[in-house]
């Protein structure tokens, strides 16, 4: 019984990585096993607990719900993608900030999620915050600090851009 | 849990997808979202010999919203017909209905056709499509044919698409004008498929009163069961409908069983709940509508 | 720059690993190792008759099967019964394979191992077992009944029976009490069974080194130094030559406490007999069947009081669930039946438990272990009590704690440890005052009525407990001070996201009066200390602590010895401040701790600048001395332990506000509050992180997750889509105050945080529920079919 590989090509955290995989190879195997990121978690293999959540054209989805030859040429953000030339992203640097994590383990999925939430609604109500990262499970943090850090991060992102736009301003002057 | 073996492929046209699915019959599986697929996978409940991924077949994302309704692609997504600005105008319960459906991660991926396709009798899209008496369109080598929501949903898990053929796109007609909907469910968490939910369509007559009401109950049944309540409603004001008898009235018509989350009689009791909150929403839009 | 920071909120020292993707979890290791999957029972109960692996052997890339006939030696004799009681009088443990009997579905029978998981599952497919099917025993009270048997020489499935009895102020019996007094009730209850689930499951990684024959194992693991001596015992190597180690593990909750689990010991020793690298990583449904549940009991009380709601007399009678082994002895209704005093003087006390084996996943400890189940028992008696007297329910319990200058209280029973239940320190009346200020407890009444008056239904719920925490027998702490000035601490307990790196590092960094920049922490590794117990029973902070803290006293006391020598001056006048140690008030005379360390290894060889200073031609030296003065060591390091007479008692008091809709039946908490008492803070945002964590495990429990059997023994929920595990919409904004009453049992004055949060949660709310309802609560979970349920039949 032998199966049929297919060569797949993935830009993996602007990266062009290669991998030879059978049809059935999940995407979080392919980014953990093929291409050596553990980074990105398997926490249930049926889509429940979102720890394995990776951008997918910028889009957060289920790393173990999709085959990695279905996003041949497709490009990934795993949690290692997420520090921008060695520094801290602002949810990063939130979660850390805040006791937004534990064991660790499910923290992966919450970066990838939130950083995608943050990007489309720079500036969520309670509500939205806690809507964006309900469909990711944690164990350890009763969530209460997950929730701060979304806001903190933010905030973070917000005086970020605020900064740039400042320092292009300078800059232009 | 890793999935089964199977053949993979990913045909580049329309043509080429229903040749593999004629050729593969009953062993063969569409994968367009996979986010009920690949849990069944990974599961090992289902094995098919081929798995065939559209996702690179052109032409079926499409989202086109007109006055008539809505006609939805296999491989549109349900975040982006939840977004969809002429979506929601044309028919505003798809837009209810899909804020429902799991979790906006899932949602990133997971189609409305797939969902349909998949027929959980406690899912939210196939209600929707039985309340508004939609269909949905399959094609096959044999041609296309449109069967409409009636007779698509035959069993708990189990539509009409034969073996062969692929599920291109479905219908979500509108409704008349001064028609509101709604859509009200009850799951244990957040996001997970309800215990029970009700989705209503309410069309009023000039003068404001109910002249049309149905509605649609998830979990309740083998497929999604609709009951016209017009005759219990109307023709009156939302405000003056014996909304006891309506919530009598569709708890009768039920017939839910009792499962680990939740037994028979509370299944069947939330449904008249539902129902009247549902429909009442549902009335007031139609007024909003008005107004 | 300040070197205290003990109790301060110090940010967490293992994030920048765990949020860039750089964490070591178990599966994250071994790249290339073969895997390991197995074959398992889809019987609760049945026999194996025969094993056709015929199928599974064209599987491609397919390396090994293994049965139980396939073991040798220790291997193929039962699991270790690891805690043995006396009145365990029919403990039982499983084969690592199963042997002739399964005895719950999920039971492993085959063991395959193949290029990678994939393959591995594709031959368990292939492999056929055949079984004879015999009758299941499942249910606590049918079990209990005794008409089928799960194991056959375990009459009436009875493992063990225990009764403690303390008698009351006056000599009577409990009997005695509870009859004699003005009034009596008497009621049942009912806890069912959940699960710790860990976002990671189990997994092991072991790598045979054939040409040093030895072994090192990746456990994710609670104890990796008893996981060693498991290994080495069953595979029959010496202790020195097998190594362990506890990696980044996500979670445990106690499941990671059991060991060795069938896979720790079958996976080293199919790597050896390979000669292969071999990893078994546990799924999800694995997870489910396979590993412990805990907290289902059924409890019968009769309990007597005053007029006042004082207790005078408490019988209680607990059907305890065991699943089908008991690897674990009786821990859990051992901590039960002691633990349900909770923070209260209950007269006389009788309580008896009998442990009851099922054809279901085995039990053993979950967060909390056992004391849920009895703060519930405990929790349900005052209030209801207290609505028999038509008194306030605070009052009620008020009239029964041990008062502040009521300690050291003896309870009279024997705890966990095998030690008396002697409460430490602890101020209730304290606690639930700052509990009512903070729930708003006295005004509640109004906003109730307020309340029904919009048609809503709200009621508000308290429940109190005592915590045992940091039981012995003992752990220690390494501490050295390298010659680059870093110090190096290292203990025997694992961590699981406790944020141990960070409170011992705190802990470390001020008893040393060094930056904390410079410390760093290892646990759970063998290589580096081999002498621990675990990480349980919210003992690591007190216990692993309290070692580190004598192992740097001890280092400390040597470096001002060596640096009063080198400055001239009498050790009593030096202090160290941002790694210098100097005489107090003069700074300008100081040596670094990193030349300290350098002179406390006197070298012949330089092998940097620094180490020139230590040679032997580098300075004058007492010629009538040894280099190594005798009772010295060569460097700067030390190593203690603690081990405390007995636990230290830790507490708490939660209140909570629940909306329950009227129609749907749906429950809602409004508000949950909590005030915690575990002595002196370490870290105040880590404690409050653990409650955070313990309290959103508590609404869980309480509301959401439940395993459930079928009559034929298939657990019906065995995934995520079906064990409702709260995501963050489930769980309410939680306010916390923190009380502290140090410990006088050790020396930071520490009592443990790990379990608190979860522990009164399901009595907490099935009190806000009875009282938005009106109905009694008896049992948990309780889901909104349940209420339905209950208000149908009202």
């Amino acid at each position: 019984m032998n199966e049929t590989h297919h060569r797949v090509t993935l830009t993996v955290n602007g990266v062009v990585r290669e991998a030879t995989v059978p049809g059935r190879r999940l995407l979080s195997d392919c980014l953990r096993h093929d291409l050596g990121l553990t980074g990105t978690h398997v926490g249930c293999e049926h889509g429940v607990c979102g720890a394995c959540t990776v951008l997918l054209d910028g889009e957060p989805v289920r790393s173990c719900l999709t085959f990695a030859v279905t996003v041949d040429g497709q490009e990934i953000t795993t949690v290692e993608g997420l520090a921008q030339g060695g520094a801290l992203s602002p949810v990063q640097r939130a979660f850390t900030e805040c006791h937004a994590l534990q064991c660790g383990f499910c923290t992966p999925g919450f970066l990838c999620t939130v950083t995608a939430f943050l990007r489309d609604n720079p500036a969520p109500s309670e509500e939205e915050a806690l809507e964006a990262v309900a469909g990711n499970l944690c164990r350890c943090t009763g969530y209460q600090n997950i929730l701060k850090a979304v806001h903190r991060a933010a905030e973070i992102q917000a005086a970020e851009i605020q900064a740039a736009e400042l320092q292009a301003e300078e800059g232009g002057a | 849990m890793k999935p089964p073996p199977f053949d993979y492929h990913r045909p580049a046209t329309l043509g080429e997808a229903l040749d593999v699915l004629a050729e593969a019959g009953p062993g063969g599986k569409v994968l367009a979202g996979g986010q009920s697929l690949i849990p069944l996978l990974n599961m090992r409940l289902a094995a098919p010999a081929r798995v065939v991924d559209v996702n690179r077949v052109p032409g079926l994302d499409g989202i086109e919203a007109g006055p008539s309704g809505v006609r939805v692609g296999a491989l549109a997504r349900h975040a982006a017909v939840e977004r969809s600005p002429g979506a929601a105008a044309a028919q505003p319960l798809l837009r209810q209905a899909l804020r429902l459906v799991a979790h906006p991660v899932i949602r990133n991926r997971g189609t409305v056709v797939g969902s349909l396709v998949h027929a959980d009798p406690a899912a939210e899209m196939p209600a929707v499509l039985a309340l508004l008496g939609g269909a949905v369109r399959l094609a096959s080598l044999d041609g296309e044919r449109e069967v409409p929501a009636a007779e698509f949903f035959t069993g708990p898990m189990e539509s009409a698409a034969r073996p062969g053929e692929l599920a291109v796109s479905a219908f979500f007609p509108a409704l008349p004008a001064r028609s509101g909907t709604a859509f009200h469910e009850v799951a244990r968490r957040h996001g997970d498929y309800a215990v029970a939910g009700v989705a209503a369509a309410v069309t009023l007559d000039d003068d404001l009163r109910i002249s049309a009401a149905r509605v649609a109950c998830v979990s309740v049944g083998p497929v999604p069961v609709v009951a016209d309540v017009t005759a219990v409603c109307g023709p009156r004001p939302a405000a003056s409908v014996a909304w006891d008898a309506v919530a009598a009235a569709v708890r009768d018509l039920v017939e839910p069983e009792g499962d680990i989350h939740a037994t028979a009689d509370y299944r069947r009791h939330l449904t008249g709940v539902l129902a009247v909150r549902a429909l009442r929403d549902a009335a007031s839009a139609a007024h909003g509508e008005e107004s | 720059m300040t070197t205290r920071l003990f109790g301060e909120p110090v940010q967490r020292r293992e994030d920048p690993r765990l949020i860039t993707g750089r964490g070591r979890y178990l599966d994250d290791l071994g790249a290339g190792a073969l895997a390991a999957a197995f074959v398992r029972s889809p019987h609760a109960h049945a026999r194996i008759l025969d094993v056709d692996v015929s199928d599974a052997l064209d599987v491609d890339g397919l390396v090994a099967i293994y049965t139980w006939e396939d073991l040798p030696g220790a291997l193929a004799e039962p699991l270790p019964l690891l805690i043995p009681h006396p009145a365990l009088t029919h403990g039982r443990t499983a084969y690592p394979l199963a042997r002739e009997i399964v005895r719950h579905v999920g039971e492993p029978v085959v063991m395959v191992v193949a290029r990678d998981r994939y393959l591995a599952e594709d031959a368990c497919a292939l492999i056929r077992v055949g079984y004879e099917v015999l009758k299941p025993v499942v249910g606590l009270e049918e079990a209990a009944g005794g008409a089928h048997l799960v194991h056959d020489d375990v009459p009436g499935n009875i493992g063990a029976h225990l009764v403690q009895e303390v008698p009351g102020p006056g000599g009577e019996t409990a009997r005695e009490a509870v009859d004699a007094a003005p009034h009596r009730l008497e009621f049942r209850l009912d806890v069912e069974r959940s699960a710790c689930t860990p976002l990671e499951g189990k997994g092991v990684y072991a790598r045979w080194d054939a040409d040093d024959a030895s072994l090192r194992v990746y456990s994710s693991t609670q104890t990796s130094t008893s996981v060693r001596m498991a290994i080495a015992a069953k595979l029959g190597l010496p202790l020195p030559k097998v190594e362990v180690v506890a990696p980044d593990v996500g979670g445990g909750f106690g499941v990671k406490i059991v060991h060795p689990w069938p896979e720790e010991i079958l996976v080293p020793w199919a790597a050896r007999l390979l000669n292969r690298e071999l990893k078994w990583t546990e799924d999800r449904r694995e997870h489910f069947v396979s590993s412990s549940h805990e907290r289902g009991q059924v409890q019968h009380v009769r309990v007597g009081f005053d007029d006042d709601g004082r207790l005078l007399g408490l019988e209680v009678e607990i059907l305890h669930d065991h699943g089908a082994y008991t690897p674990y002895g009786i821990i859990v209704p051992i901590i039960t039946s002691t633990q349900l005093l909770g923070p209260y003087k209950v007269g006389a006390y009788r309580v008896e438990f009998s442990s009851v084996y099922t054809n279901t996943v085995q039990v053993t400890p979950y967060r909390g272990a056992g004391r849920p189940q009895g703060v519930f028992c405990m929790e349900r008696t005052m209030d209801k009590i207290a609505a028999y007297l038509g008194r306030d329910r605070t009052e009620v319990r008020a009239a029964n704690f041990v008062q502040p200058d009521e300690f050291p209280y003896d309870q009279g029973l024997t705890f966990q440890d095998g030690r008396p239940l002697i409460y430490d320190s602890g101020d209730y009346p304290e606690a639930l005052r700052m509990l009512k200020e903070l729930i708003g407890w006295d005004s509640f009444p109004e906003e109730k009525a307020r309340a029904a008056a919009e048609g809503r239904r709200i009621g508000i719920g308290v429940g109190c407990y005592v915590e045992g925490t940091g039981v012995g027998p003992y752990e220690g702490g390494h501490v050295q001070i390298t010659s680059d000035g870093r110090v190096h601490v290292s203990t025997g307990l694992t961590s699981q996201g406790q944020g141990h790196e960070t409170v011992f590092a705190q802990i470390a960094a001020t008893e040393l009066g060094v930056p904390i920049e410079r410390v760093s922490v290892v646990t759970g590794d063998t290589r580096r200390f081999g002498y621990a117990v675990g990480t349980f029973a919210s003992r690591a902070a007190v216990m692993s602590g309290n070692a580190i803290a004598l192992a740097c006293r001890k280092v400390r006391e040597k470096a001002l010895r060596i640096a009063a020598e080198a400055l001239e001056a009498d050790p009593r006048d030096l202090e160290i401040t941002d790694g210098m140690v100097h005489v107090a008030g003069a700074p300008s005379a100081s040596i670094p701790l990193a030349t300290v360390a350098v002179l406390s290894n006197p070298l012949r060889y330089a092998f940097d600048e620094e180490a020139k200073r230590a040679t032997q031609f580098a300075g004058p030296a007492s010629d009538d001395r040894p280099p190594v003065a005798e009772g010295e060591e060569p460097g700067l390091e030390g190593r203690d332990y603690y081990s405390p007479v007995r636990s230290t008692f830790a507490a708490g008091m939660h209140a909570a506000i629940v909306e329950t809709d009227p129609d749907t039946a749906e429950i809602r908490i409004l508000r949950y509050a909590v005030v915690h008492d575990c002595g002196r803070l370490i870290n105040p945002m880590i404690v409050e992180g653990q409650i955070h964590g313990g309290v959103a495990q508590g609404v869980g429990g309480a509301l959401y997750e439940k395993m459930v059997y079928d009559e034929h023994g298939q657990l019906l929920n065995a995934s995520f889509m079906d064990f409702l595990m709260p995501y963050a919409t489930e769980i309410p904004r939680i306010e916390t105050a923190h009380l502290e009453t140090p410990s006088p049992l050790n020396p930071l004055g520490i009592k443990g945080a790990g379990e608190a949060g979860v522990i009164p949660v399901s009595a907490v709310l099935a009190a806000a529920i009875e009282d938005a309802e009106g109905i009694p609560i008896d049992r948990m979970p309780i889901s909104p079919s349940d209420l339905h349920t209950l208000r149908r039949s009202r």
